[in-house]
């Protein structure tokens, strides 16, 4: 089957620039980037079904063996709808956090603030790993203040154990 | 054994309900399915063990699960699996009776506990009679799972939090260098049943003993010999039920189980058995040597615990037919005393409120009976006649006598490290009973509660004391009840030692299954036939026992010195302390990729994907050979036209710092994607694209007019050239990957097949739009359930304080559709009692739309709504016509939806959210609901009568007006995508329109309060300022919505 240079290259193009625009932080940006590369995929789906010739609606005079393969077309259809879903939705993302900072276009984009955002992190995960360790350590006092921390068979903390040993020994 | 393991999930399930109505009682009631499966059990011995001529039978249950693995629910009962069911039934019924007493009403999370301490006592039977090498794995992990849930029972104190973390990382850790041991080794062998692996193991190689040596590491974790042994000290944080229950009879027992298993058929791997000895030794004389020094009973018994387990290894991983023998009698005996020593500690808790032996006096004359099941108990444990533990300890000093004197060095080895380690035994022991029930002298005053070390070990030993009792230590009054299980096990110690010789003949046959023709036993006549008995004349054993007791009590005299001495000597190696710090190192490692691979936000984490894929699918295609020999360079001339338009307007929309503008050039690629369409014979295509399009544009105009006009003014664009090459690469790899995949395709299309299915069994000439609603309804049906999910997605996004169920709609518009009213003013205080503008003027004219007369004057455009009162009804036509239509002609139920929600945009953009209120008062749910209703219940329509899911009906005659029509299921599935596309697009309107213009509204009156109140009443002022501001945002933006398209579509020039 032989393929059309020209979609070829446009496919290329539209893939390479959305990519190019996706990788922002600006959630409109990335919308923008969204939709080129969904268009582009479109196109690369598109290319699969060959070159152009009669739209497969089966009227008088056209058979199966002249129309173009529908199955891309199909394909596209339900991708062109999904992706207008998607488009709606992001926008909503974009308003919505735009509505939640309110100042000029500070929601509009993928992280609020990055150093408090790290910061907060880095502090749940402190506390996290605080919380275990206090677990262990937990673990190890009770260990140690039941075996070895003491004299052996002595009442705890009295000055004296032998004595008293020698008196219980049977 | 299956119907008994669903018996046991399903009573597991219902426990914490009857819990609720029973209380402590409830633990009498489970305690009843392991007792009868204990009473099962037993009458499955004759069936197990072989009549009195018949070989060793056994019963098996076989329910194939994954026969492409090889794998199958089967389970099997022979000696080894017989003992241990006994042993795990019998204490599992005995510990939860204890529970009953053991535990009050008032103890937190009780159903909880009894539901997963009966649980686990079914998977350990699980776990023992499996046969299936995988489920018996799958069963293991289940009761790590278990055991974590058990020891962090109390789950308000960090010790016991710490203690269920530190058995599962440490259990599951050696779980899973078992998995992949048990994955080479079933690979090597080629089945997956223990029996077969074992009566006809693969012969010996590097694999073999690899695979074994992985699946020991499993083992040992599990029964916490060293390195691994520290968890079961900590794990004393468990209530004490579950400390006699896993700890001692059970789950560490599984450990022993699996070496005692694979003993026969691995016992001559290379390694086996100086690891098991060398291992077990180790493990019995430190846990021994840690008994000795610990003062809390119950951590004391948890070390004696480890260096039983220690010993248990070095007999049953011996690998002789002696020894094994030896080791089903020790792990029977040493299952008996030990539970019942831990349930001893739990009264002696339970009643003194403290373990600490340094604390408890006088018990063994208060408490005759318990210290004497104590007594027995201890006594069975220390090796002393006529107990069951005696009988078992000769059994392995024979046993390694005897193969040291065979020639066997490791023989001797473990005599002499099983000898010393007995000693010690025999000590701990001792020291036990003493410190439990000797009669010592205590300061009467116990020392002061600030007493620094001292009053924070009590609290940490003694922490169970406060969830049980009040703070009053010697207060609770002895409870008889709760001795019926120890006694029960102290009965079964005394009898099955003096009936040593009735049961040797049963565990010999587990015995009997060991290969006789190990290098040193060959030709050995007199080899294989010990038998278990109490007294087997005066022979070295018996001489061996009675120094190791006596030198065991001498020790117990001499604690004092002893003691001191153990404290001068050095902790070689703290395995505890080397788990903290890998644990603490394994977190740091993770704390650190996890920064280092997740700091640059959603683009960093998009460019790796990307760069991922480049160095993947591009590296590929830079190998690629077939290089498509045949291409044009255009399908018709125009297409290089559209291209570099479309390719022109895609680069001028990545540069482009307006919003708007940016918008309105990816539009032109996707309107440049419809002339495509169109010229390549894509007719649906092409039309849905261009309605997708331009409902997109008019969304996104809905949502950016509050925005900034430019984007990315907080976040600059950074790293251009690193995104530049980035995009490049992944542009070029597509354009190769679209490329050579043409090239390479071989088959032709199916269109042909596809064409004759539509038209003879879809009855619809439209091919694209047949297998949309019929050939592939199924991807349609998802395709709808997305944009559900989307739309519900945006209206949240959006309503943010609840979904507004009311229509926005005008008042009295019920009387107004009676015509007459018409060009009444509407009483709505949008445009009632005006005073302040020309609202009177509004009175005399004739209303074009209902909703219009929200808006101020100046904003209202009368030319829109003349047009968008004569468009409106024949678009909503023409949607209709397409929905029909669509079956032969280019349409269907997505274009005729779009149609339709282009009809309703119109509407709403000439007369505001109010006119949307009004021309159509149902909610978007409603159609949402109503469309997926038809499009599955066409679906689901098909399989009452017959006939598969989707599966279409038709039916098709004359009409007068409209000729042949045939009328099918699919059209009805269709009707359902035409409503599911309408709901998405009002739900869309109203959200991302309605609701946004009220809350733009809100936020002006909160922004510029006060500024129009003349003398009217503010608060209708207000609404008319609002809705002035707003209704205009939207008319300018309609301009932009409509020329963007027209100056864009024909070469991306903008």
């Amino acid at each position: 089957m032989s393929a059309s240079l020209t979609l070829v290259v446009l496919m290329a193009v539209m893939y390479g620039t959305g990519v190019y625009v996706m990788l922002e932080k600006s959630l409109t940006r990335i919308l923008i980037g969204f939709l080129l590369v969904g268009n582009a995929t479109n196109l690369l789906i598109f290319i699969m079904s060959g070159r152009s010739g009669t739209s497969p609606i089966i009227d008088d005079g056209v058979t199966g063996a002249d129309i173009v393969d529908p199955v891309p077309q199909v394909l596209m259809l339900t991708a062109i709808v999904i992706n207008f879903g998607i488009t709606a939705f992001i926008l909503a993302l974009i308003y919505r956090s735009w509505w939640l900072s309110n100042l000029g276009d500070e929601g509009d984009d993928v992280i609020a603030d990055e150093d408090d955002e790290e910061a907060r992190e880095a502090d749940q995960a402190e506390i996290f790993h605080t919380s275990l360790e206090d677990d262990d350590e937990a673990v190890r006092t009770v260990l140690e203040e039941g075996g070895d921390a003491d004299d052996d068979d002595g009442v705890p903390h009295t000055r004296e154990p032998s004595e008293q040993e020698r008196d219980v020994m049977r | 054994m299956i119907l008994v393991l669903l018996l046991f999930a399903g009573l597991s399930a219902l426990t914490p309900l009857l819990t609720r109505a029973l209380g402590t009682r409830v633990f009498y009631l489970v305690a009843a399915l392991p007792a009868a499966v204990f009473v099962l059990t037993l009458t499955q011995t004759g069936a197990v063990l072989g009549t009195s001529e018949g070989g060793p039978g056994e019963l098996t249950d076989v329910v194939p699960w994954i026969p492409q693995l090889g794998i199958a629910l089967s389970f099997r009962l022979d000696t080894l699996s017989w003992l241990l069911a006994l042993v795990v039934t019998g204490v599992g019924a005995l510990v939860l009776v204890y529970c009953a007493r053991y535990f009050s009403d008032r103890e937190p999370q009780l159903g909880r506990f009894a539901a997963l301490l009966l649980a686990f006592a079914g998977t350990m039977y699980g776990l023992v009679t499996a046969d299936d090498i995988y489920i018996m794995f799958m069963f293991w992990e289940i009761t790590s799972v278990l055991s974590y849930l058990l020891i962090g029972h109390y789950t308000d104190r960090k010790e016991s939090r710490g203690a269920a973390l530190q058995a599962l990382l440490v259990t599951t850790f050696g779980g899973l260098a078992m998995l992949v041991g048990i994955v080479l080794l079933t690979t090597d062998a080629g089945t997956t049943s223990i029996a077969q692996l074992v009566s006809d193991p693969p012969p010996g190689s590097g694999l073999v003993t690899t695979a074994i040596m992985l699946i020991l590491v499993g083992a040992l974790s599990k029964s916490a010999l060293v390195p691994f042994h520290f968890w079961l000290p900590a794990a004393m944080a468990a209530p004490t039920p579950v400390s006699a229950y896993l700890h001692a009879a059970a789950m560490v027992k599984a450990g022993i189980y699996l070496i005692a298993r694979l003993a026969p058929g691995f016992a001559d791997t290379p390694g086996w058995t100086p690891v098991l000895v060398t291992i077990g030794v180790w493990t019995m004389l430190l846990g021994a040597w840690r008994s000795l020094r610990q003062n809390d009973l119950k951590l004391l018994l948890a070390y004696g615990t480890v260096s039983q387990l220690g010993f248990l290894t070095v007999v049953v991983g011996f690998g002789t037919r002696d020894a094994a023998l030896a080791g089903a009698a020790l792990l029977l005996g040493h299952a008996l005393f030990k539970a019942t020593l831990f349930l001893v500690v739990g009264i002696i808790d339970h009643d003194e409120g403290t373990r600490d032996l340094r604390e408890i006096t006088g018990l063994g004359r208060r408490r005759p009976l318990l210290a004497t099941v104590a007594f027995i108990a201890v006594a069975s444990m220390a090796g002393i006649p006529p107990l069951l533990g005696f009988v078992a300890k000769e059994a392995v000093l024979t046993a390694f006598l005897d193969a040291g004197q065979e020639g066997e060095p490791w023989g001797w080895v473990a005599l002499i490290g099983v000898a010393v380690g007995s000693i010690l035994t025999v000590a701990y022991s001792a020291r036990f009973f003493w410190g439990a029930f000797a009669t010592k002298k205590i300061p009467a005053t116990n020392p002061a509660p600030a007493d620094g070390v001292g009053a924070s070990g009590v609290a940490g030993v003694h922490g169970q004391r406060s969830q049980h009792h009040q703070p009053e230590p010697h207060g609770h009054k002895p409870d008889n009840l709760i001795l019926i299980s120890p006694l029960i096990l102290t009965i079964a110690t005394i009898t099955l030692g003096l009936a040593a010789g009735i049961i040797s003949p049963a565990l010999e046959t587990y015995a009997d299954t060991f290969p006789h023709d190990f290098a040193y036993v060959a030709g050995d006549e007199g080899h294989g036939t010990y038998h278990l008995a109490l007294w087997h004349g005066l022979e070295p054993a018996l001489g061996i026992s009675a120094v190791v007791i006596a030198l065991g009590l001498a020790l117990f005299a001499i604690r004092k010195p002893f003691a001191r001495l153990q404290k001068r000597v050095p902790h070689v190696v703290d395995a505890a302390r080397s788990y903290w710090s890998i644990v603490r190192a394994v977190d740091l490692a993770a704390a650190k990729v996890t920064l280092f691979a997740q700091k640059g936000g959603l683009p960093q984490y998009l460019g790796t994907i990307l760069l991922v894929f480049v160095l993947t699918l591009g590296g590929t295609t830079a190998l690629n050979r077939t290089w498509p020999t045949e291409f044009v360079l255009w399908d018709f001339p125009a297409q290089v036209f559209v291209a570099a338009a479309m390719a022109v307007a895609a680069v001028m929309a990545a540069r482009a710092t307006h919003r708007l503008a940016a918008v309105l050039l990816v539009g032109a690629t996707g309107f440049g994607m419809v002339v495509l369409f169109a010229f390549h014979g894509a007719p649906d295509l092409a039309l849905t694209q261009a309605l997708v399009e331009t409902v997109t544009i008019v969304v996104f105009v809905l949502v950016l007019r509050r925005l900034p006009q430019k984007i990315a003014q907080h976040n600059r664009p950074v790293r251009r050239g690193r995104r530049i090459i980035i995009g490049t690469l992944v542009g070029v790899t597509m354009g190769l990957v679209g490329f050579i995949a043409l090239g390479a395709r071989q088959a032709g299309t199916m269109s042909e097949e596809l064409a004759r299915l539509a038209v003879e069994e879809g009855h619809g000439l439209n091919v694209v739009n047949v297998m949309l609603v019929d050939i592939r309804a199924w991807d349609t049906m998802n395709e709808l359930s997305v944009l559900i999910v989307v739309a519900t997605g945006v209206a949240s996004l959006i309503f943010v304080t609840g979904r507004n169920f009311t229509i926005p709609r005008l008042r009295e518009s019920r009387g107004r559709r009676q015509g007459r009213e018409r060009v009444q003013l509407v009483d709505d205080p949008h445009t009632s009692n005006s005073v302040d503008d020309g609202g009177e003027g509004d009175d005399r004219q004739h209303s074009w739309l209902l909703g219009g007369k929200t808006l101020s004057p100046e904003n209202r455009s009368i030319i829109l709504e003349v047009l968008v009162r004569l468009i409106f009804h024949p678009a909503i036509v023409v949607s209709i016509f397409l929905l029909f239509a669509g079956h032969n002609a280019p349409g269907g139920g997505f274009a005729a939806g779009l149609v339709a929600g282009l009809a309703l945009i119109a509407r709403y953009l000439a007369g505001g959210r109010y006119e949307l209120g009004e021309t159509i008062p149902i909610g978007p749910g409603v159609l949402l609901g109503a469309g997926m209703l038809l499009a599955t219940g066409t679906a689901v329509g098909s399989l009452f009568l017959g006939a598969d899911v989707l599966t279409s009906a038709y039916f098709s005659t004359e009409l007068p007006v409209l000729g042949y029509v045939s009328f099918g299921t699919s059209t009805i599935f269709d009707i359902g995508v035409y409503l599911v596309v309408i709901g998405v697009v009002l739900d869309i309107l109203r959200a991302l329109g309605g609701e946004v213009d009220r809350q733009q509204a809100e936020d002006d009156v909160d922004a510029a309060p006060d500024d129009h109140s003349v003398t009217a009443d503010e608060a209708e002022t207000r609404g008319r300022v609002a809705s002035r501001e707003t209704s205009g945002a939207i008319s300018r933006n309609a301009g932009g919505a409509a020329s963007g398209p027209a100056s864009s579509t024909p070469g991306g020039d903008a």
